[in-house]
């Protein structure tokens, strides 16, 4: 088959496959990177108490993920839940093999290792934060719930939103990994497209050029998010 | 008595920033002992001036002469001038010492290794002597015991008179100093215009561009002032600063003083 | 606990660390000669030069790396000019692929490594080496690369170690680094947390020694950041 009609829409075109797997990318990539915001904000808030124990917690949480490889990761978390999940099924009488949703998996594991950088993000935005503005909302009778939700939240994402666009591009690639699970994102349908139509090059070739109009665009939207939420900034160089 | 090669010579200077004329043909001529302070407010363009001498910046106009060797220029396709020879151009400026404003001392090196970096490694001479040289230039400027420090463990007094020591350590014919003493603490610029003064009364050909009318009027033997990239008023320090002279130069140091 | 058992899968695990740190090595290697290349480019006054070093960055920095590696391992073996090159027998080997992949994206990050280090040279040190007459490749010796060098070394181990963790990803074309042997381990014994965790201490102890040893590098080259002793 012509490099045409392999892509192509029409039948036995792999087009619409390659582009669903796109938005299974984008899809898991964003659902690991909320994961990872999550425990990005928790590890975060530990390692900025003054509860040293925390404090240690969040910085071993940290140094973790910053040492172990990516691929390992996912591994140990797809088969990891399952094997929990399935000890926990035996444990109630259920026989077999439980396996975790790859999509779940995937999502938890992005997330997990996203959450380690994200905290270090939300880490020096909320160290960013003047102290006065801080001492303002207190000497106002804000109570903390208020404040965080008004004064610090706010000025913690906009200091952060270099540093999570970056981020960002980074679940987009280490998503590429889930493949391993069988999820059909991206990178395991070119895969499947280039065994079934033995054109390895064309396939992969294909994949690499979504994947990089995701980034591109992804780069041109996060500038203009960056470019809206610092308008009342001072900065010190310009993007 | 044979009419001596000046130490330096520009003949009618011109330089332009895109649209803007910066400097509009101005000429000056150094005999060897000269001491010269070039004054002007800012945006007249005397930074620029003495930039264009040491090719930092490239003059479009204009010829520069060194100790009788002129600094040979030529046009580029699209109509720019470039120096001709950079070989030329190494070797003129390690025969000129410029001292800029911010120091620019190397962070990597400790205070001696600044001092014999060029002329070990530019001027080709052998090591041992310019550490000799290095460290007595060191003392002749007060800092002998800092020349094992690194520059970001001085003041900036010290700096400075570690990066004057280092433009002394290449031997140069003519120094150059480019607001030496704007970006120090008052308190510490005493303390390197007395380093000036002592090469002044040595003998030592210098351009000084600087805000610091004392040591124009009482060290230099020849001031020149720029206005909006032309010599204004040039001569004496006694007949400039009596008054006699420009009316706009008059005003220039009543706002300076004011 | 099964101590023979766990002795056993640690060595076998062990053994493999001399291939992922070959692999690492030799991509690490050529990605900052190809990165020096990149970085030239970039920094030179040619428009087209810089544009190819901006495209060279963004693809290699703007896509997985895993696909990047297929397409060298898998896709290259199955055009027909590429098995007929000279470059073949190169080319349908693993690890030549695997270095040659790895080398190449992370010439990219290194690229921008180099170029920001370049950027933070103080102009005014440069000018001031400039106004000795220093020029050229003496200049870049004596001043530039020290300096950037110094600025560079921070991101550089984080490079290094982003290194180390993308190796595991050679397990995928058949190489038998610590990850494949791990997996191994895990299918043959159907041992699930064991082979990986310990196969992620080693990594984990690899990496902490590959960023202890940069930061011994970086306080040996920089006393002049060092608070005065005095």
């Amino acid at each position: 088959m012509g490099l045409f009609q392999i892509f192509g829409f029409g039948p036995g075109g792999w087009g619409l496959a390659m582009l669903e797997g796109a938005a299974m990318t984008l899809l898991v990539s964003a659902c690991g990177l909320l994961i990872g915001a999550a425990i990005g904000a928790l590890v975060a808030w530990a390692r900025l108490s003054r509860h040293r124990p925390s404090g240690a917690l969040g910085e071993a949480y940290a140094a973790l993920f910053r040492g172990l490889p990516e691929l390992l990761v996912v591994y140990f978390v797809y088969f990891g839940t399952s094997t929990l999940l399935t000890d926990l099924a035996n444990l109630v009488g259920y026989q077999g093999f439980v396996g975790v949703p790859s999509f779940l998996a995937g999502a938890l594991a992005v997330g997990v290792i996203s959450g380690a950088y994200q905290a270090e993000v939300y880490r020096a935005g909320y160290l960013a934060i003047a102290r006065g503005e801080l001492e303002a909302a207190v000497s106002v009778g804000m109570d903390r719930l208020l404040m965080f939700r008004r004064i610090v939240a706010p000025q913690v994402l906009r200091f952060a939103l270099p540093g999570l666009g970056n981020l960002w591009q980074v679940a987009l690639k280490d998503s590429s990994l889930i493949s391993v699970t069988g999820l059909a994102e991206l990178m395991r349908v070119s895969q499947i497209g280039a065994g079934s139509t033995h054109q390895p090059f064309a396939f992969y070739l294909g994949g690499m050029a979504l994947y990089l109009v995701m980034t591109l665009v992804s780069t041109r939207l996060f500038d203009a998010a960056e470019a809206r939420a610092t308008r009342g900034l001072r900065r010190v160089a310009a993007g | 008595m044979p009419a001596e090669t000046p130490a330096l010579e520009v003949k009618d200077m011109r330089k332009r920033f895109g649209s803007l004329e910066v400097l509009k043909g101005i000429s000056l001529t150094a005999n060897d002992g000269d001491v010269i302070s070039i004054l002007g407010s800012s945006g007249s363009g005397k930074s620029t001036f003495l930039r264009c001498i040491n090719l930092l910046e490239t003059p479009d106009e204009g010829v520069v002469t060194v100790a009788g060797e002129v600094i040979r220029m030529r046009r580029r396709s699209d109509g720019r001038a470039e120096p001709a020879d950079r070989r030329q151009i190494d070797r003129i400026r390690s025969e000129l010492g410029m001292v800029f404003q911010s120091f620019n001392l190397w962070s990597h090196l400790t205070v001696l290794e600044n001092l014999i970096e060029a002329p070990v490694h530019v001027q080709k001479r052998p090591r041992a002597e310019c550490v000799e040289e290095a460290k007595a230039l060191l003392a002749k400027v007060g800092i002998a015991d800092k020349w094992n420090a690194y520059p970001a463990h001085l003041s900036g007094g010290q700096q400075q008179r570690a990066a004057i020591a280092r433009a002394l350590a290449m031997r140069p014919k003519v120094m150059l100093f480019d607001e030496p003493t704007s970006s120090l603490d008052p308190e510490l610029v005493g303390e390197v215009l007395r380093v000036m003064r002592a090469l002044a009364e040595e003998g030592r050909t210098m351009l000084v561009v600087t805000h610091e009318m004392g040591f124009a009027r009482d060290v230099s033997t020849r001031v020149m002032f720029l206005h909006q990239g032309r010599v204004e008023a040039e001569g004496e320090p006694e007949a400039l600063f009596s008054g006699a002279t420009s009316e706009r130069f008059r005003q220039f140091i009543s706002k300076e003083r004011g | 606990m099964d101590w023979g058992f766990i002795g056993a899968t640690f060595l076998r695990l062990i053994a493999a660390v001399p291939l992922t740190l070959e692999v690492w090595l030799s991509s690490v290697i050529l990605g900052a000669v190809v990165a020096a290349g990149v970085t030239w480019m970039r920094v030179s006054d040619s428009r087209p030069l810089k544009a190819v070093a901006r495209a060279y960055v963004a693809v290699f920095r703007g896509t997985p790396l895993l696909i990047q590696l297929f397409i060298v391992y898998y896709g290259l073996a199955s055009l027909p000019a590429v098995r007929h090159s000279l470059f073949w027998p190169f080319l349908r080997d693993a690890f030549d692929c695997a270095v040659l992949s790895l080398g190449l994206c992370t010439a990219g990050y290194q690229a921008e490594i180099f170029r920001g280090a370049l950027i933070a040279v103080p102009h005014g040190q440069v000018e001031a080496a400039r106004a000795c007459g220093m020029s050229g490749l003496l200049l870049f010796r004596r001043i530039i690369f020290p300096i950037a060098l110094r600025h560079g070394l921070p991101a550089y181990s984080t490079e290094m170690i982003s290194m180390v963790k993308a190796t595991a990803l050679v397990s995928l074309i058949t190489l038998w680094d610590v990850m494949s042997v791990a997996l191994k381990i895990r299918n043959d014994t159907l041992v699930t947390y064991l082979p990986l965790v310990l196969a992620g201490a080693i990594y984990f102890v690899v990496n902490y020694a590959i960023g202890a040893a940069f930061l011994a590098l970086e306080r040996r080259l920089s006393p002049h950041l060092r608070a005065r002793t005095s």
